[in-house]
């Protein structure tokens, strides 16, 4: 059934979701894994659970190493439906189990699940002996919800993180090398971007709480476990949390009757021009969850529309919504469009590039209707000239 | 007294009611509040709070 012996006696126990394609707005073009974790000692614990609708796989793979009902302990690390979604049905079977999780962690469990369920709440710091093991929990608060901690196993060297360092990846393979570092490496960053970029301030003191830590493999509550390329995404993460990117464009646009396309597609023959890498993002062919891929490692962001009905449009708005939200830092933001009259989008636009704080050392550009020649190329300069900045 | 928000989750303190939970009594002005106090929701220092 794909049960996986990952260290001596503890053993992979999760789901895998391949038709999943949207995971609350995010597009998971991979699918995803939920990824559960059994401990055998002389008391036996569960890590994490499944979304509810893989709980018969992920009993069925517990059945195959030891009887459900002997589980003493769940260790409840996130409180985010996918990973608890399964704890009432595993207590049914483990009646007796005590399910360990942080305040914030009951409280959210409480909320979720309206019952007790026998809790035993751990402060950061707190361990729990098991037998050869002890188990060792540190909170990790918004990475990414308040009730989020780690669980780490000194004896195996093993981390379990929950969704920090995780990749939306349905696969069979359970390794990193197993699967090479390209992909997971633009999972991860998806992952960072669309899940965790808010919290870099807080990724940075959980980056220093590990560090101290002997860690071989690390267990992630999504996607693969990495155990070979661990030092690449600690690198990665550290940048990511650093808001470090690297001097290339992000041109993100939507169009109504191509004006802002044309000034998009000049505003890129500038950039290229300068020497500058551009990649160019309509709204109307590229989900936001995408294009925050292409945000969390690029300088310089452009963003463009057109004005319709004192504002921009729906689909910019959607996406800005979201960009505030993830609070990218430490970009170089640019406005642009085509308007009508009133022409308010563009202002709109860098009212929020402002709000993140962004540098905004051109000002933003905007053309009544359709841009002619000479407007056109005077775009392509205002690209040129923001390309030479990137590089300053 | 000002309300402060928690600039990583949102959180509000409100200096009427103050943080039972962690001991603050009800009417201690946020700038009163111990320098080691964090958000009693997301675990925040105190200079992650901007005046509302």
């Amino acid at each position: 059934m794909g049960k996986k012996e990952i260290k001596p006696n503890i053993y992979w126990v999760g789901g895998v979701d391949w038709d999943i394609r949207n995971f609350h707005g995010y597009l998971t073009q991979r699918g995803t894994t939920y990824n559960a974790y059994l401990i055998l000692d002389e008391k036996i614990v569960l890590v994490d659970t499944v979304k509810h609708y893989l709980f018969e796989e992920m009993l069925a793979r517990i059945r195959e190493i030891i009887d459900p009902t002997k589980i003493d302990y769940i260790v409840s690390n996130h409180v985010e439906m996918d990973h608890s979604g399964s704890i009432l049905k595993i207590l049914e079977y483990a009646t007796n189990a005590k399910v360990i999780t942080s305040t914030q962690g009951e409280k959210g469990l409480l909320r979720h699940y309206k019952k007790d369920l026998n809790f035993q709440v751990v402060n950061s710091g707190d361990t729990l002996n098991i037998g050869k093991r002890t188990l060792h929990f540190v909170h990790t608060p918004m990475v990414h919800w308040p009730d989020n901690m780690v669980t780490y196993i000194p004896e195996d060297k093993l981390l379990l993180p929950n969704d920090a360092f995780g990749q939306h990846i349905a696969c069979s393979e359970r390794f990193d090398d197993e699967i090479g570092l390209e992909i997971l490496k633009e999972e991860a960053a998806k992952y960072y971007a669309n899940i965790v970029l808010p919290y870099g301030d807080q990724v940075k003191k959980a980056l220093e709480a590990l560090s101290g830590l002997e860690i071989d493999m690390i267990g992630p509550s999504h996607g693969i476990i990495w155990r070979s390329l661990i030092p690449n995404i600690l690198e990665e993460y550290t940048k990511w949390a650093n808001h470090k990117t690297e001097n290339k464009a992000l041109i993100v646009y939507d169009s109504m009757w191509e004006s802002t396309k044309k000034m998009a597609y000049k505003l890129k023959e500038g950039l290229e021009d300068a020497g500058i890498y551009v990649t160019i993002r309509s709204l109307k062919t590229n989900h936001i969850s995408d294009v925050m891929t292409d945000v969390i490692s690029t300088k310089m962001i452009l963003i463009g529309s057109p004005t319709l009905n004192n504002g921009m449009l729906p689909s910019m708005g959607a996406f800005l919504t979201y960009l505030k939200g993830l609070r990218p830092r430490n970009r170089i933001g640019f406005a642009f469009g085509s308007y009508g009259w009133g022409g308010q989008a563009v202002g709109d636009i860098e009212e929020i590039m402002k709000e993140l704080k962004w540098e905004l050392p051109v000002q933003c550009t905007k053309i009544k209707f359709i841009p002619d020649e000479d407007e056109l190329a005077n775009v392509k300069k205002i690209g040129c000239e923001l390309g030479k900045l990137i590089k300053v | 007294m000002d309300k402060y928000e928690c600039q990583i989750c949102g959180y509000v303190y409100d200096p009427e009611v103050g943080d039972p939970d962690n001991n603050v009594a009800p009417g201690t002005a946020f700038e009163s509040l111990p320098a080691d106090w964090v958000c009693p929701t997301c675990g925040a220092a105190k200079e992650d709070f901007k005046k509302i």
